[in-house]
């Protein structure tokens, strides 16, 4: 069996790349596939709590991302270095997520067969 | 009215270059609005780099991305109106 591992760059709501990356994650799921997905650079911003996305007409992102442990997808990584380049820390996330430095992003990437980019 | 520019920025620290083109574009008197994924760079985190500028920042973006206490000043659509009509002209970077 394949497994797939999902790299989103993107933050929540300048465009639809973090709902895209989020609906292949539980699609693949639902499929029964090991799935993983690594956050860099802004779509560390997708962990933000408390989004109030009705105020520019949009659904809630991170309601959706909070299923992903409902359906396995409990691999959650985010880039160490982005994390801290915006001023962010593990405890102020919304979900559990591990962080890597950019050599066990690389030692991470090697063990999955399909890597996305969305 | 005294010529001056509002500067208006929509994209978040994945384009660092975006925001370094606009404050090197940015003289006395201007001011800048962070909207959509700009009002990011209104966190604490940026402090030092939009020192001195005039900042504001749009409560809707603010509030959709789950962001509290930014820097500047916050502005509904009505204020982001009045922006435009105080400055001489508008820039968007994007």
């Amino acid at each position: 069996m394949k497994r797939f591992l999902i790299i989103s760059r993107q933050s929540p709501y300048g465009s639809a790349a973090a709902r895209e990356a989020t609906e292949l994650a539980l699609a693949c799921a639902l499929f029964d596939q090991p799935v993983a997905l690594l956050l860099l650079d802004d779509a560390c911003y997708q962990l933000l709590p408390e989004h109030q996305p009705e105020t520019i007409a949009q659904k809630n992102l991170s309601a959706m991302q909070q299923s992903l442990p409902l359906y396995d997808v409990d691999k959650i990584f985010v880039c160490q270095r982005s994390l801290a380049q915006r001023g962010l820390t593990l405890d102020s996330l919304s979900l559990a997520v591990t962080s890597l430095d950019t050599r066990q992003i690389s030692a991470l990437i090697r063990t999955y067969e399909m890597v996305i980019n969305v | 009215m005294s010529d001056t520019t509002l500067h208006i920025l929509n994209r978040g620290p994945n384009q660092t270059e975006l925001l370094q083109h606009c404050l090197d574009a940015m003289t006395s008197g201007d001011a800048l609005l962070l909207i959509e994924d700009g009002v990011y760079w209104s966190t604490a985190h940026f402090t030092e780099k939009l020192s001195g500028v005039d900042l504001y920042v749009l409560t809707a973006d603010l509030e959709a991305r789950g962001l509290k206490e930014p820097r500047g000043q916050s502005v509904d659509d009505d204020g982001f109106v009045d922006l435009t009509v105080v400055h001489s002209r508008s820039v968007s970077w994007c």
